[in-house]
């Protein structure tokens, strides 16, 4: 009755599907260390490869025009997706990709449920046909219902991949800015999510206790898949942009243990094992993120951040001070020591190579550049060192939060290039402010404090920043990029 | 399969993750959270079953939709994970020969 018919006791495809999963652990195993990640990335690849190749060994596979029109579709746009992608937009790329396993994973599940729907009619037909000849039960020795083991990872998988798939799509429109980024959310927003938790659970139950083929529903399933998106968007809607990479991160956690649930649905040893290696590392990676901003998940989901009420109605124009990039320049060359914190504004406008440019002009002159890195900087963890990576930053340059703040008092200048809230005081000093609590990068203890950016406007997460109004800082306005360039050319006509 | 079985090799797969990925240092979190992203576009299998018994033309729509969905993430996932390692990976290699050409195109 369920797919598991398919495998029909092949043993060559059960050890096939080990040496698979073992190439994705031995491939993460090996992702842990910047040396070998590469490599670590292409084993398990590989292990993808004996994946696919193996199941359609599996007996009953068919239809191979949809098969190969289906992957040779995806590889096509895959690899031309990733090929185009700039290194900037890599946060909202990881969230198309994940919320398409997630669709996947639902479509998937549909297609299960109506096949047993498909079943239930041949029955009663063959049974319609028995009755006409004198009656009597056709299918007494065949299992007239859907087992719960089979029917209950089903609608998992199908609600878990619907929210996963909803969810990313959102986080993706608003990374990419088709969506505004500010928190949105409807009054009565966490009653209505609620509800709507329920009706899931009403229907999982109802779909579950009906599992004899007769009483398959299957609008009630697509009923419970058109819910299940409701939640997905209500959810992250109402999530501010700072706390868009904790919930890729945990998103990406639902689609493997959807994948998971999938898996026992079909009895697939590889669906479960990969599903649930990318469920226990999603669950550490959301958790480790939301440690870094000091925050707990739950708080992230449910408290909406930075919500527009807070302090926008008491916003007053407050004096600072702004400088031009010669200004900026003269500056920097006459410093002993330099500390560069780069943040999302950096990767939207490129600069990582015109930042390079500038340290090397400066270390020319003999000033010592470092670069400090907030763990959540840009959008998602190691954002900043994958695109300084890119400019060909050495590696030891990158110094981590808590290992360069204590320097900073010593620093001459400290130079926030499209950094906001990770360099905010008021994390560490105004309790009311949303951000309170989380670490930052103590831009304000240098001894001056430039910092580039294109206006006063507030940051991702919507706050406002003191340090902008520090007597000790000066502003450089402009596209970060441009900035940097004529801060080059100053420098070298010094 | 029974279900327990199959729970036991969940519980068990979710130790192995665990112990594996709490190791990554943070630096390496955007590429392993591509990585892993692209790990459970596994999916794609389950998209192969179920065409292979499609029953009506919308079971073939679904299932070719869930194969190129499932595709992409495969796809894509492996190559925008490797264009992130790349960068690390030279950098690291070879900074003494990198410094040493950088340093004859500027004499």
């Amino acid at each position: 009755m369920t797919l598991a018919a398919l495998e029909n006791g092949s043993a060559t495809v059960g050890l096939l599907y080990i040496v698979a999963f073992s190439l994705f652990i031995y491939g993460i195993k090996l992702g842990t260390h910047p040396t070998t990640a590469r490599r670590g990335n292409w084993i398990a690849a590989v292990g993808m490869g004996v994946a696919v190749v193996t199941t359609l060994m599996l007996k009953g596979i068919g239809n191979w025009g949809i098969i190969f029109g289906g992957i040779l579709v995806g590889s096509v746009i895959g690899a031309f997706a990733s090929k185009r992608v700039k290194m900037t937009e890599m946060p909202q790329m990881v969230a198309l990709y994940n919320g398409l396993g997630g669709g996947a994973i639902a479509l998937i599940a549909w297609s299960e449920y109506r096949h047993w729907v498909h079943q239930a009619n041949e029955l009663e037909a063959v049974q319609a046909a028995a009755n006409a000849f004198g009656g009597g039960t056709v299918f007494e020795s065949i299992t007239a219902s859907i087992s719960l083991e089979v029917m209950i990872p089903t609608l998992l998988a199908m609600v878990i991949g619907s929210i996963s798939f909803w969810g990313s799509n959102v986080a993706f429109a608003k990374l990419q800015e088709l969506i505004p980024s500010q928190p949105m959310g409807l009054p009565g927003q966490k009653i209505i999510n609620g509800l709507l938790l329920l009706v899931l659970i009403a229907g999982g139950i109802y779909l579950g206790a009906n599992n004899d083929l007769a009483d398959l529903n299957q609008p009630v399933f697509i009923g419970m898949l058109v819910v299940a998106a409701l939640l997905g968007t209500m959810v992250v809607m109402p999530i501010g942009g700072a706390d868009m990479p904790v919930v890729i991160s945990l998103l990406n956690a639902f689609t493997g243990l959807s994948a998971a649930a999938a898996g026992i649905a079909l009895d697939n040893t590889a669906l479960i094992v990969a599903g649930t290696l990318v469920g226990s590392s999603g669950t550490i990676l959301t958790l480790e993120m939301a440690t870094a901003m000091n925050r707990s998940v739950a708080n992230i989901l449910f408290a909406g951040f930075g919500s527009p009420a807070a302090g926008g109605g008491e916003q007053e124009q407050r004096p600072y001070q702004s400088m031009g990039a010669q200004d900026a320049a003269i500056q920097l060359a006459y410093a002993d020591s330099v500390v560069i914190v780069p943040g999302y504004g950096l990767a939207v406008a490129q600069a990582q190579h015109a930042v390079r440019e500038m340290a090397d002009e400066l270390e020319k002159r003999g000033v010592r550049v470092e670069y400090a890195i907030h763990p959540v900087a840009g959008r998602m963890p190691g954002h900043m060192n994958v695109l300084l990576a890119e400019a060909d930053v050495p590696y030891d340059k990158l110094r981590e939060m808590d290992d360069i703040n204590p320097e900073l008092p010593q620093t001459d200048v400290c130079v926030v290039i499209g950094a906001n809230d990770v360099t905010n005081p008021a994390a560490k000093t105004d309790e009311s402010s949303p951000i309170y609590g989380m670490p930052i990068i103590e831009a304000g203890e240098a001894q001056q404090c430039l910092v580039l950016k294109r206006s006063m406007s507030p940051g991702f997460a919507g706050i406002d920043n003191d340090l902008f109004y520090s007597p000790k800082t000066n502003m450089v306005f402009g596209d970060a990029k441009a900035i940097v360039n004529e801060i080059v050319s100053e420098l070298g006509s010094l | 399969m029974d279900l327990v079985t199959e729970i036991t090799i969940l519980v068990l797969a979710a130790f192995v993750g665990f112990e594996v990925i709490s190791k990554v240092p943070a630096t390496l979190h955007t590429p392993l959270m591509s990585q892993t992203n692209a790990i459970h576009g596994i999916v794609v299998l389950g998209g192969l079953i179920v065409v292979g018994y499609a029953d009506s033309t919308l079971d073939e729509v679904i299932g070719f939709i869930a194969i190129v969905f499932g595709t992409i993430n495969v796809v894509g996932g492996f190559m925008v994970t490797d264009r992130m390692l790349e960068m690390f990976g030279t950098k690291k290699k070879k900074p003494a020969p990198e410094a040493a050409v950088e340093d004859e195109s500027k004499s």
